[in-house]
């Protein structure tokens, strides 16, 4: 197929291997090395999307990051929304649209692969432009371990886009040798395709590799598609170039109207005339390069119009030996045309005023207004900027301690000076980590004549009599207009950050590169100040859009937390268990029949626990190993009751406070020797409560001669419970007296259990006769299996955590976080028991003499008997006084904190804090439910064996 | 009465298969049930330096591991070690260092099931590494010897480099994370194994 628009001789795309793709349903071809835009302009297609405010015709303005108008969905091989034409890589099988601003997600899941890599080295080059790949080859023949990265296939950046000589042959040709010396280096890696997107903290830049997203249906499923590089960097240079700036001026959007160096980047990179007769206007030297090039391969250049009252003599004759006209003292100051540029209108231009406006006719109209250099990155490193009134742009006003620019980015926009400045950063860089950088022999490229200085031009005032900048765009994503900046600085807004956020300036996809430095330009001329004074907006990351899926990378489905597991997980797996999210664990909930509700199980768990024999996995639990002759000491300090006195070979129930006095966690302390104790704590703060402990320790006490040990996950630990656990715990621990009185209530006993070493405990977290079986966790289901083999013949069943609950609140015994939150002390929860009133102090004690902590309508756990007993409250639920809901605000008494249905009760019933609770046992309150209250009775927290019976079976 | 001592079972014992089937530039194994036992010190106590006597090994310092005749030494924290030795010598060496410690201030603990072991080896590892571990596992940075405690991926891991470039690693990790670091193992390795 013809491409219209190929410049025969130019270009690094391969002409060999035709691409097919679609845009807006028309199918098309390009060539590998084409972007989805210069594929377009070579088919001749310049709009690409109607504006997303005004829905004006908009087309490629830029070849790069830069652009602002061509933004694309992507549809097939897979949707993906709001990419820029000009980055989007061609691939054969391309579908693609328009996008007039937003697009729209895929609603089928994503196959592809996204990743993570760490990096780490001494030196990070961004950009393989020519400074980038001086400052590389410089640190890399130095021996530093160097990281580039480049957002092109190829390297060399600008050279592409040129057709500058380096040492007489094309400067391209130098760059490949370059390239090809780096990657010969064990040391360096070059990464292309490579953008960065976020500078972080100690040399920390992330950055985006899109891995095959060229390769479009073709790209393999096991290969990532985008990959987030985490680069540590000892050093930065960013060498990422500048973007040209357009000049604001009326109808300064339409299709045709385009950058001078993105169009020469268009005839040199990819082998595309972006149109047949342009106009040039230009502020400076630059556009003539583009202008000429352009001419010789074909483009009847119908006039360059200079902003300058002067042109330099050598770009007049180099234009007259084309037959290019030049108008010096000229400006644009509109456009003719809807769907593509056809005329652009120009007058002289001189102290403030226009003179008379002539069309010329034309199919491309570029502009130049000057190059900002790309300080994105630099600026995020907090980086300061300043106005270099010789270029009109803001540069880097000084190198930080590890960060620095090079080339163009530091506005040095010759090549010989770019390559020099590319040598000199790598000197720089590594002399700052004290590494010393020999000279680099550098290619000399042709002789330039002396560069005549720009003229600074941010817009061109609007000859008509409508209101000032109405049809100047300044954002052309955000369809912001001068007169939009005008009226901000009208209502008095004197910041660029403020006039950014209101316009939108600078907020779209690409992050304000052709309008932010323009609406600081604007700015000041409107407020009559210096914009150097003004400064332009602080860069944040991330520099360019990056796709949720490739920050998440393999953080998704079942890598998205962590599932930490206990020992007999395969077993709970294997039975049927419905699991329960407990922090990061998964913990057996409840173990369903065939057909059984989750009701019907808990209620058949809780049977079986209460008149038979029931087993769980309480491997979970924190479990703390505290060592040295000072132990006792701490433990006194940090439970609320005394730990010292236990004996060996005894357990205590206690009670940790923080210093106001409120309740953290509880636990069991259980004495191993004289100078050793293992206390346990609630599964969800087994880290926390470890912390507190160490932080006291370490602190305020480092004269305590004592260790802490974490040995959670050394332990599975196995509640075995109910009437027969003992004849259960008999017959697989034959050598251990179970009897009553040899193995009173909280102690604990060495005893070989299924034939492994254990350590019995008989405590209880339900009220009934229960032991807590502990084993290294590597034989847990040997003695998991034997219990529940043993237990056969009793009905042993599993239970979950569902089912431990409901039997822990039958008797009351609070889960801390679940019937506290942090504003609840042990007498509130009716434990004045768990509270010493012999030790001279502990963490807490100051405050349980407050004033606030002795007060009697403090709120105090109490159970609830809802009048209906069919009717399970919610857990939350508010308590009021009156069975009417009175006007709010309603003055609530309490709240649910945990609500089950009990087998042994055979009712429904709720444990809550209650507002002077001890003194309301015996009343009914109410219970807002679904429009109506429920009528409940406020009782003693414990409803279930009140007088501890069950207790020794 | 001699009982038969029950098969312990590691918490990667169900992922031995799945570990063969990965690509030679990255062999990975469980080495279950070692002894692992939490030591905690002064540096430079007489405790310590009895234990250090026993032991016949300096007692590492930061970052670093020491591999004696028959237990190794992985520094954990400023007065912390863990002692890792195979699984027979656990009755041994806790009788040698209660032994050498007497009276003074140290403490050990036995904490061998709390992690488990995962050997790692080939040229593929640090790569490998690299996709979760912001360690820099460059020889020069992080040489033969080295030990962190860190995250690979969301796990917290202790990372001992036992061959030189890493190419030979041993991961301790806690018993409950081990399935967790083992699926994200076998993902990270998916673009070796091909298509």
């Amino acid at each position: 197929m013809n491409t219209p628009f190929r410049a025969h001789g130019h270009g690094h795309v391969d002409r060999d291997t035709t691409l097919s793709f679609t845009f807006d349903g028309i199918t098309h071809t390009g060539h590998p090395g084409d972007t989805l835009a210069s594929a377009l302009l070579a088919n001749g297609v310049h709009r690409v999307a109607g504006s997303i405010k005004y829905g004006r015709p908009r087309g490629v303005l830029a070849a790069g990051a830069e652009e602002p108008n061509a933004l694309v969905q992507i549809e097939a091989p897979f949707p993906e929304p709001m990419l820029t034409a000009t980055t989007v890589e061609l691939y054969d099988g391309l579908v693609a649209r328009g996008l007039s601003g937003q697009g729209r997600l895929s609603s089928r899941p994503d196959p592809a692969r996204y990743d993570t890599m760490h990096a780490h080295c001494d030196l990070l080059v961004v950009g393989a432009g020519p400074a980038g790949l001086a400052t590389t080859l410089a640190a890399a023949r130095a021996g530093a371990r160097v990281i580039l990265i480049d957002e092109l296939p190829r390297p060399g950046g600008s050279l592409l886009g040129g057709q500058e000589l380096l040492d007489g042959a094309p400067a391209t040709v130098w760059a490949d040798g370059v390239v090809a010396e780096l990657d010969a280096h064990a040391d360096v890696q070059v990464l292309r395709r490579t953008t960065a997107f976020g500078h972080y903290d100690d040399g920390l830049v992330l950055a985006l590799e899109k891995r095959t997203d060229h390769l479009g249906a073709t790209a393999p499923a096991h290969i990532s598609r985008q990959r987030v590089w985490r680069i540590r960097a000892k050093q930065v240079v960013y060498a990422t170039g500048a973007y040209e700036r357009p000049v604001a001026f009326d109808n300064n959007d339409r299709p045709g109207i385009m950058l001078a160096g993105s169009a020469r980047t268009y005839l040199n990179r990819f082998g595309v005339l972006p149109g047949r007769r342009a106009v040039v206007f230009t502020t400076n030297d630059s556009a003539y390069p583009a202008a000429l090039e352009l001419a010789d391969a074909g483009i009847r250049i119908a006039a360059v119009i200079d902003a300058r009252e002067e042109v330099p003599e050598h770009w007049r004759a180099a234009c007259h030996e084309r037959g290019i006209g030049i108008r010096a003292g000229h400006v644009v100051t509109g456009t003719s045309g809807v769907e593509r540029v056809t005329r652009a209108h120009v007058a002289a231009f001189g102290r403030g005023r226009l003179g008379e406006r002539q069309g010329i006719g034309c199919d491309l109209l570029l502009v130049s207004g000057g190059w900002n250099p790309a300080v994105a990155l630099f600026s995020q490193a907090r980086g300061a900027l300043r106005y270099d009134t010789g270029i009109g742009a803001f540069v880097p006003a000084h190198a930080l301690d590890g960060v620095r620019t090079a080339g163009s980015a530091s506005g040095t926009f010759t090549l010989a000076g770019a390559l020099a400045d590319g040598v000199d950063a790598a000197r720089r860089a590594l002399s700052a980590i004290g590494r010393t950088c020999r000279t680099t022999a550098l290619p000399s490229p042709a002789p330039l004549p002396d560069a005549a200085p720009a003229h600074v031009l941010w817009r061109v005032p609007s000859p008509q009599d409508d209101q000032d900048g109405a049809k100047q765009f300044v954002d052309l994503q955000r369809d912001a207009l001068v007169s939009d900046v005008l009226r901000a600085t009208g209502a008095g807004l004197r910041s660029v950050e403020h006039v950014k956020r209101y316009t939108t300036i600078g907020t779209a996809h690409d992050q304000g590169r052709t309008s932010g430095v323009m609406t600081s330009g604007i700015v000041a001329e409107a407020l009559g100040v210096d914009v150097a004074d003004l400064g332009t907006t602080r860069s944040r990351p991330p520099a360019l859009p990056v796709a949720f899926a490739a920050l998440a990378g393999r953080n998704r489905g079942e890598l998205f937390d962590p599932i930490r597991v206990t020992a007999l997980h395969p077993w709970h797996v294997e039975h049927g268990a419905r699991f329960e999210d407990v922090g990061q664990w998964k913990r057996p909930w409840y173990y369903p029949r065939a057909d059984e509700t989750m009701d019907e199980a808990v209620l058949r768990e809780c049977r079986a626990a209460r008149t038979g024999v029931a087993m769980m996995d309480g491997s979970t639990l924190g479990k703390i190993n505290v060592q040295g002759p000072d132990a006792g000491v701490l433990l006194d300090r940090l439970y609320t009751n005394m730990m010292s006195t236990l004996k060996v070979g005894r357990i205590r129930y206690g009670v940790m406070c923080g210093v106001d006095g409120m309740a953290i966690d509880d636990g069991t302390v259980i004495r191993v020797a004289e100078r050793e104790f293992l206390l346990t704590t609630t599964t969800g703060n087994a880290a926390k409560v470890l912390a507190w402990m160490e932080e006291w320790l370490q602190t305020e006490w480092p004269d305590l001669r004592v260790h802490l040990t974490s040995v959670t996950e050394h332990w599975v630990t196995i509640p075995l419970v109910g009437p027969r656990s003992r004849d259960v715990l008999a017959l697989v621990a034959p050598g251990l007296d179970v009897g009553k009185d040899a193995f009173p209530f909280m102690s604990w006993r060495d005893a070989t259990v299924a034939g492994v070493a254990a350590r019995v405990c008989r405590i209880s977290f339900s009220g009934e006769l229960a032991y807590e079986i502990n084993v290294p966790a590597w034989d847990g289901i040997t003695v998991w299996k034997a219990l529940h083999t043993a237990g056969g013949a009793f009905g042993i069943t599993p239970y979950g955590t569902e089912t431990m609950h409901v039997l822990r609140a039958e008797k009351a015994y609070p889960i801390i976080g679940q019937d506290t939150d942090g504003t609840v002390t042990p007498q509130d929860l009716g434990m004045s028991w768990v509270v010493s009133k012999k030790k001279p102090d502990f963490v807490g004690k100051r405050s349980f003499t407050r004033a606030e902590n002795r007060r009697g309508d403090r709120k105090q756990l109490v159970g609830l008997l809802p009048a209906d007993e069919r009717v399970l409250l919610p857990e939350g639920a508010q308590i009021i006084a009156t069975s009417e809901i009175p006007a709010p605000p309603v003055p609530m008494l309490g709240h649910i904190t945990s609500s089950y249905r009990s087998d042994a009760l055979r009712r429904t019933f709720a444990l809550a804090l209650v507002r002077s609770g001890t003194q309301r046992i015996g009343e009914t309150l109410y219970v807002p439910l679904d429009g109506r209250t429920v009528p409940v009775t406020v009782t003693e927290p414990v409803l279930f064996d009140k007088e501890g019976t069950r207790r020794d079976g | 009465m001699t009982v038969e001592t029950p098969a312990r079972f590691s918490p990667l014992s169900q992922w031995r298969d799945s570990f063969a089937q990965l690509p030679t530039g990255v062999q990975v194994r469980e080495l279950p049930c070692l002894t692992q036992l939490t030591l905690r010190a002064e540096p430079g106590s007489t405790a310590a330096r009895s234990i250090e006597a026993s032991l016949g090994i300096t007692l590492p310092g930061p970052l670093r591991a020491e591999v004696s005749e028959d237990v190794e030494v992985l520094w954990m924290g400023p007065d912390e070690w863990l002692l890792v030795a195979p699984e027979v010598s656990r009755h041994d060496l806790l009788a040698r260092l209660r032994s050498a410690i007497g009276d003074e201030f140290a403490t050990v603990t036995d904490v061998s099931a709390q992690r488990t072991t995962l050997a790692l080896s080939g040229r593929l590892v640090p790569e490998v590494l690299a996709r979760g571990c912001a360690i820099d596992l460059d020889p020069r940075v992080t040489p033969v010897g080295s030990c962190l405690t860190t995250l690979l991926a969301q796990a917290p891991i202790t990372l001992v480099v036992r061959g030189e470039g890493a190419s030979s690693v041993w991961l301790l990790v806690r018993a409950s994370f081990a399935s967790y670091l083992a699926t994200w193992l076998l993902d990270a390795c998916t673009e070796y194994r091909g298509s």
